[in-house]
């Protein structure tokens, strides 16, 4: 019992500098990364997905608030900005399989984007959600800043919405494979882009787990949707809320 | 990973923050600074090869990025109280039916404009 207090004084301690919860993050992603490898990059065994639960247990289990834990975290959540200009360099490598296919890819990303919009709002909407979550709901495809931004220009909730987005995208990356073998569709570039579009840079991440190929086209999705709600938004959301 | 690239990512994050904010738009800074690095890299394609390392190094590593913001469920879902069942299926069934229509449209618009290119796999 004793030994349990100190131990609990130490990681009090050590809770209150932003070293433990870095170390934390990144133990967490080797020890999800190690599982994934055993699963044989088997879609259901998603490393963020794995990581998360992992963390909120530990951090449920030691009693640590999110605001601390995020005071260490948020070195790592700061790479995801340069991370996003890296996807430049994948996307460079695919321009010219890019540049023959522009028109399908406009009119996929169209499709993707409006059925994920659509069918949350509508849905939502079936299930007597508020309207408030309706409207954090809507750009839950999109990467997390535009997606925050659009939920807050409306009236949503932004927290709320970065939560879905989180969830949309461990979704898409657990489910893409199943939906796309069902659908038959083998080419890389279409898978990697309807899951890019569909679920951003999780989708992404896993997407560049399979094929450089497969991670450029999402890529490209991530970036286009991104482009994409911000346009749509403004025009969808008045007949959304009629 | 090398400390020039990291540099040279930095300073078109930073460029594309700096794009957003002048022009009032709601994309993401970030984004902007992909595409401008986009255009770099067709300008000076030696800058590619110069950072390409260091891209596929952060690149591989994508997924630990997204797990501080991931936690964050934690701090939201003892907020929401009521719209469990709304929220759920709405985000399980909406994704997988744009993964669906995006793939589809995609495929057969592809077949339909450049038969060849769609058969690869």
């Amino acid at each position: 019992m004793e030994k349990l207090i100190r131990f609990n004084a130490l990681w009090v301690y050590l809770a209150a500098s932003p070293l433990l919860g870095l170390t934390m993050t990144l133990v967490a992603y080797l020890v999800a990364l190690q599982i994934y490898r055993r699963f044989r990059f088997h879609p259901c065994a998603n490393p963020v997905l794995i990581a998360v639960v992992i963390l909120i247990v530990a951090l449920s289990i030691t009693g640590t608030s999110y605001k601390t834990y995020f005071e260490g975290a948020q070195f790592v959540h700061f790479m995801l900005g340069p991370a996003t200009v890296a996807l430049a360099l994948p996307l460079y490598k695919q321009w010219n399989n890019f540049r023959r296919a522009v028109l399908p890819l406009l009119l996929g990303l169209l499709a993707g984007s409006l059925t994920a919009m659509i069918v949350a709002v509508g849905l939502a909407y079936e299930l007597g959600a508020s309207r408030e979550v309706m409207i954090s709901m809507a750009p839950k495809s999109a990467t997390t800043p535009i997606a925050m931004a659009i939920a807050e220009r409306f009236g949503g909730q932004p927290s709320l919405t970065a939560v879905m987005v989180i969830c949309t995208g461990i979704i898409g990356a657990v489910s893409a494979k199943f939906i796309l073998n069902w659908l038959k569709i083998e080419n890389h570039a279409v898978r990697g882009f309807a899951l890019g579009v569909a679920s951003h840079g999780i989708g992404t991440a896993r997407a560049l787990q399979i094929s450089a190929e497969m991670g450029a086209f999402a890529g490209l999705g991530m970036g286009m949707n991104a482009i994409l709600t911000a346009l749509l938004a403004p025009v969808l959301f008045p007949i959304f809320l009629r | 990973m090398n400390l020039s690239s990291l540099a040279v990512l930095l300073v078109f994050q930073c460029l594309g923050e700096g794009v957003a904010h002048l022009l009032g738009v709601a994309i993401p800074g970030p984004v902007i600074g992909l595409l401008l690095l986009l255009v770099a890299f067709h300008v000076v394609p030696s800058l590619a090869r110069m950072t390409e390392q260091t891209c596929w190094a952060i690149l591989q590593h994508l997924s630990l990025l997204f797990l501080p913001a991931g936690v964050g469920v934690m701090a939201v879902l003892s907020r929401v109280r009521e719209g469990y069942l709304a929220i759920s299926v709405g985000l399980a069934l909406s994704t997988m039916a744009a993964i669906a229509a995006g793939a589809w449209v995609t495929d057969r618009t592809m077949r339909w404009f450049d038969p060849e290119s769609a058969d690869e796999k």
